[in-house]
């Protein structure tokens, strides 16, 4: 039992060691491949443009049980008036920037480690080797820069869609007061807050963009290697993101 | 040069040359490491002992700079072709010159139309490589692997899953690009009857050495018998037919009682 503990333990570190070289490698790249600012701007419109319904639609119904459960509760209180206060920060700090980087992670993370996947098992990434073209540049480091740029943005989508489907319960179904919904929140909500939600998703894209294009360029290049570096995408990525927001929430506490 | 994987020699003792502006094949039965071999002269890999050179200059002592400054010398044709699945035919092979130089728009239309024309898919150049036929993949891939006039061209199993015409059409585009170009070109493949039609040079691999070298015509009338095995396609020889097992009859007696 102790030995599979540690073996596993050891294949755990070995492969944070990997991840940490290989980022390495990629921010290495990272300047050198903003001389083909095209290839960038293509992974920000398939990470980030092709997300979009999907956050969109998830942020509304996010948001309205959010409206729905907020109201329910503050109202016993008396203080169903805050209900703006609770979904706007709710939304801003946790919410918005923890969902779409799990979305995220099911959908454009999935998408980067099985196209990368498929290029090495297709011999795509040999050949752009032997054309003499590095492809951690031209292939990882665009797809990994597309995914941090793209996060922040899904994420306040997700975060504004959110409010306006808690304000769409509350105001118009629950009958919350629209002029003391959006003052309160105004009051309430500081550059503080929206900032926590701007530096979460940052480090959420980096996480779950380097999880995607490392397992990707690692898996095994078989079907079923690239089936098996899909699910550990989706896997690591999720709970790498709720182990972060865990930190980075403790920190953001203990800094106010 | 010796080469070793997971504690297993592929190679031990392998001693081969190909010669300038000629084309020069390696044969050998599957699992013999041609494409190994192709690997240790492009530098995907290197040998554990002895020497590998390209030009004169050893492989393995190059920088990253070097080998990729070497690799811009060479084409490689893939067995697959390895075209860029998101990319047009006419983006693929416009590839290399926009990420090696820094040619103007309509110069690079000239050079990809010119190699596609010679390829003869001009017309398909807005196909995605999806819509293509594997020979046709494999011609495009031709083309791109030419783009930059290198002077070393390998092709890694070209014939491999083609039917007889477009077998016969790759054929004819080796043999062009050697003739009209001067390409020095290393062809990696066991269909003998192809190789013998095109290949100057030709080299029988087995067991990680190479057992016979020669004009495809030497190698039909060697005496060798594990060249004979491999020529005349026989199934058995000094290449079994039966992978290592127990006795047959006591396996069967076994399963029965």
């Amino acid at each position: 039992m102790s030995a599979v503990v540690d073996s596993a333990a050891v294949a755990a570190l070995r492969r944070i060691g990997a991840m940490t070289l290989f980022l390495g490698q990629v921010l290495a790249r990272v300047i050198p491949a903003f001389a083909k600012p095209g290839l960038i701007v293509k992974q920000i419109y398939n990470a980030g443009a092709r997300s979009l319904v999907i956050i969109m639609l998830s942020g509304l119904f996010v948001g309205m049980v959010l409206g729905l459960l907020g109201f329910d509760t503050l109202q016993r209180f008396g203080s169903e008036d805050s209900l703006g206060v609770l979904a706007a920060l709710g939304m801003l700090k946790v919410l918005g920037p923890v969902l779409t980087a799990l979305l995220f992670a099911g959908r454009a993370g999935t998408s980067l480690t099985s196209e990368i996947g498929l290029m090495k098992s297709t011999d795509q990434l040999t050949a752009m080797q032997m054309m003499a073209v590095d492809p951690l540049r031209y292939v990882v480091a665009p797809r990994f820069l597309g995914g941090i740029i793209a996060m922040p943005l899904l994420a306040a989508t997700f975060s504004v869609v959110g409010l306006f489907g808690a304000q769409l319960i509350g105001v118009q179904q629950m009958g919350v007061d629209a002029g003391a919904f959006w003052s309160q929140t105004q009051n309430a909500v500081d550059l503080h807050d929206v900032n926590e939600g701007i530096v979460k998703s940052l480090v959420f894209g980096i996480a779950c963009s380097l999880i995607a294009v490392f397992e990707g360029y690692q898996c095994e290049p078989t079907p079923e290697g690239v089936g098996l570096a899909t699910t550990r995408t989706v896997v690591t990525s999720s709970v790498m993101v709720l182990l972060l927001n865990y930190l980075l929430t403790a920190a953001f506490l203990t800094r106010s | 040069m010796r080469y070793v994987v997971g504690g297993r020699a592929i190679f031990d003792g392998l001693n081969l040359t190909a010669r300038r502006g000629r084309i020069t094949a390696f044969m050998g039965p599957s699992g013999t490491g041609k494409t190994t071999l192709l690997r240790l002269i492009t530098g995907q890999a290197y040998a554990e002992r002895g020497s590998v050179r390209v030009f004169g200059d050893e492989v393995r002592a190059m920088s990253g700079k070097q080998l990729f400054a070497l690799r811009q010398r060479m084409g490689m044709l893939f067995q697959n072709g390895a075209l860029l699945t998101d990319e047009d035919v006419y983006e693929n092979v416009a590839f290399p010159v926009r990420a090696h130089t820094r040619l103007s728009e309509p110069l690079i239309r000239q050079l990809v139309l010119t190699k596609l024309h010679a390829v003869g898919l001009r017309g398909a150049a807005r196909l995605m490589p999806a819509e293509l036929s594997g020979g046709m993949q494999r011609r495009v891939a031709l083309a791109r692997a030419i783009v930059m006039d290198p002077d070393i061209l390998i092709y890694d199993e070209p014939f491999v899953g083609l039917d007889p015409i477009s077998m016969g059409v790759i054929c004819r585009l080796i043999k062009q690009m050697n003739e009209a170009l001067g390409i020095t070109s290393i062809v990696v493949s066991h269909d003998v009857h192809e190789l013998s039609t095109i290949a100057h040079d030709s080299f029988l691999l087995s067991s990680g050495k190479v057992v016979a070298s020669g004009t495809p015509a030497e190698l039909h009338a060697s005496k060798l018998e594990e060249v004979r095995q491999f020529m005349g396609g026989l199934a058995d020889g000094p290449v079994p037919f039966h992978y290592p097992a127990p006795d047959y009859f006591k396996q069967l007696l076994e399963v029965e009682s």
